[in-house]
């Protein structure tokens, strides 16, 4: 029987409030809420000594100048507006972009290229997955050295390769113009995971749209474009999402592969927080940089999130 | 049928090529730095470059093991990495049973609340984190890397266990409920045996990000007896610089647990991948 038809036609037979007869419920639920709130106390002590408090004392520090050896001392908004004319800060706001808009609009529509393709009922799909998704949850420092070493100008796999084709490579890591090229390479690399989620989306497009599609014409191009574009909409959201607040937050690979140079040319916002609060011990300073990428963060997503309504389909359910 | 045929075998042609070709650059970066951890160190600034380097000197591991403590580190690392697993697991596994088994006024919201910790980027934290641990003494000792996952394992696991709870009949939990079974011991004995693929899932990912971590133990570890692996090799590459087939082979190593797991439990990696993705 169609059991979902049903559902769509009648109001919903059962409210989630429980059935109407329930003579020891106010027993049992006194009894559920003791119960609920020791299951999740140790939720509640972590969010308050790891979260909360941090939080509250980030707010406070960033309204002072503290080095971690003498008390905090209350200066205001002083760190705020020295931060908005500290060429650094916006070098490193400039890197952080130019990183982040360039490479999570690739990985994106390389991971749906790629899902399209695996997506495929193929034989021998499998191994091409697994090829594709080991890079991605390799990660860290191993990583970072690995690239290193194939962006090495002299020697490496790239410019060995090009070599090959008798093309001159560039310097890459010791380059200002393509130290940042190299990065959004090397970030390519670990589509995988972004992929993997697009397939297990694509999966789950019921093949009876598609027949519809075939019967009223449409060809490659339009199926894509009518319907495995707008039923993904939602998991090509969350990976624009998640995507971008991880790429606005690269560390390691400015840290281990170039130190944020040549010539500030990878000195990205989280490795600039990160020198000015452990290396110069600018506790207070960083903690005003680091609202800021908070509000960047939150301004972004909430931005989206507007915008997602007209790109967005949610089915009804 | 005879003209559909060249345009599907054509289809087909062209999916295997791109696909190959996708392979071959995204499997290369891993052969080039095999193919280094194997080369003599004549034969790393080879013109035109070794691809397969002759004889293989597998010696490059040993000297590269005995270049730094790398044990040490190993130990470290595992140590870290075992108990959050460990902590982060059950805890999440804990508390999710609070936000789906039970229902109580305020859980709903609680939990939505929980989501929205995912908010806060860690930069916002690590200060005052860092200014908290100095104060009760944990800077440089591993406790600052281990004990925050004993509370919740943080939301994202939460919310995994919570998930997977929902797919898990309420009957058996009812019928203990009658019998007198306490919450504590439906938790364990019943939900908990039901949830090997979340824990597994969940173990996973608390392994990757545990293992690869860079910035915490960059931020809390500072004598060398305490260093997890990642930094103990940022240290080995500070000291040889350019001997690269050290490097290559030092690197192998520390991915290596990540690589055996991956093939051993690939479905759990892209069960876990596809949840975060899916399930909102």
């Amino acid at each position: 029987m169609p059991a979902a038809g049903n559902e769509v036609t009648h109001p919903r037979p059962t409210s989630k409030s429980g059935g109407p007869l329930k003579p020891r419920r106010s027993r049992l639920s006194r009894n559920e809420t003791i119960w609920g709130w020791t299951f999740v106390s140790p939720w509640i002590i972590g969010f308050f000594a790891f979260t909360a408090l941090p939080i509250a004392l980030s707010a406070w520090y960033s309204f002072t100048a503290y080095n971690i050896y003498q008390p905090p001392r209350f200066i205001g908004t002083a760190n705020y507006t020295v931060l908005m004319t500290d060429p650094l800060f916006w070098t490193a706001m400039y890197n952080t972009f130019y990183y982040t808009f360039i490479s999570v609009p690739l990985m994106m529509v390389i991971a749906l290229f790629l899902a399209l393709l695996l997506n495929t009922k193929l034989p021998g799909m499998g191994v091409f997955r697994t090829i594709y998704f080991l890079p991605s949850v390799l990660s860290g420092v191993g990583v970072a050295l690995l690239w290193m070493w194939v962006f090495n100008p002299g020697s490496g796999l790239i410019n060995s390769v090009l070599e090959i084709f008798g093309i001159r490579g560039p310097l890459w890591l010791h380059s200002p113009e393509w130290s940042k090229p190299a990065m959004i390479i090397m970030s390519l690399w670990g589509v995988g995971g972004v992929m993997v989620i697009n397939l297990a989306g694509l999966q789950s497009i019921p093949g009876s749209l598609y027949d519809a599609a075939k019967i009223d014409g449409a060809g490659w191009w339009a199926q894509l474009r009518y319907v495995t574009i707008p039923m993904l909409s939602p998991t090509l959201f969350f990976n624009f999402i998640t995507l971008t607040i991880g790429s606005l937050q690269i560390f390691t690979q400015a840290y281990v592969m170039t130190d944020g140079g040549p010539v500030n040319s990878t000195l990205f916002y989280v490795f600039y927080l990160f020198n000015t609060a452990f290396e110069n011990l600018r506790m207070g300073y960083a903690s005003a940089m680091a609202w800021i990428l908070f509000l960047i963060i939150v301004g972004f997503s909430l931005f989206q999130i507007r915008m997602s309504r007209r790109w967005v389909y949610y089915e009804e359910s | 049928m005879r003209k559909l045929m060249p345009a599907r075998r054509a289809y087909v042609l062209t999916v295997y090529a791109l696909l190959i070709i996708g392979s071959i650059s995204f499997l290369f970066p891993l052969l080039w730095m095999v193919s280094t951890a194997l080369k003599p160190t004549s034969q790393i600034y080879a013109y035109p470059p070794v691809w397969w380097p002759s004889p293989l000197d597998w010696a490059n591991f040993r000297e590269a093991i005995n270049f730094f403590p790398f044990w040490l580190y190993f130990r470290n690392s595992a140590i870290v990495t075992v108990l959050v697993v460990i902590g982060s697991v059950y805890s999440a596994a804990f508390v999710a049973y609070g936000f789906s088994k039970l229902n109580w006024k305020g859980r709903d919201w609680l939990f939505f609340f929980v989501l929205a910790t995912l908010m806060i980027p860690a930069q916002v934290l690590m200060i005052p984190q860092y200014v908290i641990f100095t104060r009760i003494g944990w800077v440089d000792t591993l406790l600052p890397l281990i004990v925050p996952a004993f509370f919740g394992g943080g939301a994202f696991n939460i919310f995994l266990f919570r998930q997977y709870y929902r797919t898990i009949p309420k009957e058996y939990s009812d019928a203990a409920r009658i019998d007198g079974c306490s919450e504590f011991r439906i938790f364990w004995q019943i939900v908990l045996p039901q949830s090997k693929p979340a824990m597994a899932t969940a173990a996973i990912f608390a392994f990757l990000w545990t293992w690869n971590d860079f910035m915490g133990p960059v931020i809390y570890l500072h004598s060398p007896q305490n260093f997890t692996l990642p930094i103990g090799l940022r240290a080995f590459q500070q000291q040889t610089g350019t001997e690269w087939d050290l490097l290559m082979a030092a690197s192998l190593l520390v991915m290596l647990p990540v690589i055996v797991l991956f093939f051993f439990l690939q479905r759990y990696f892209v069960a876990g991948m596809s949840m975060s993705g899916l399930n909102r």
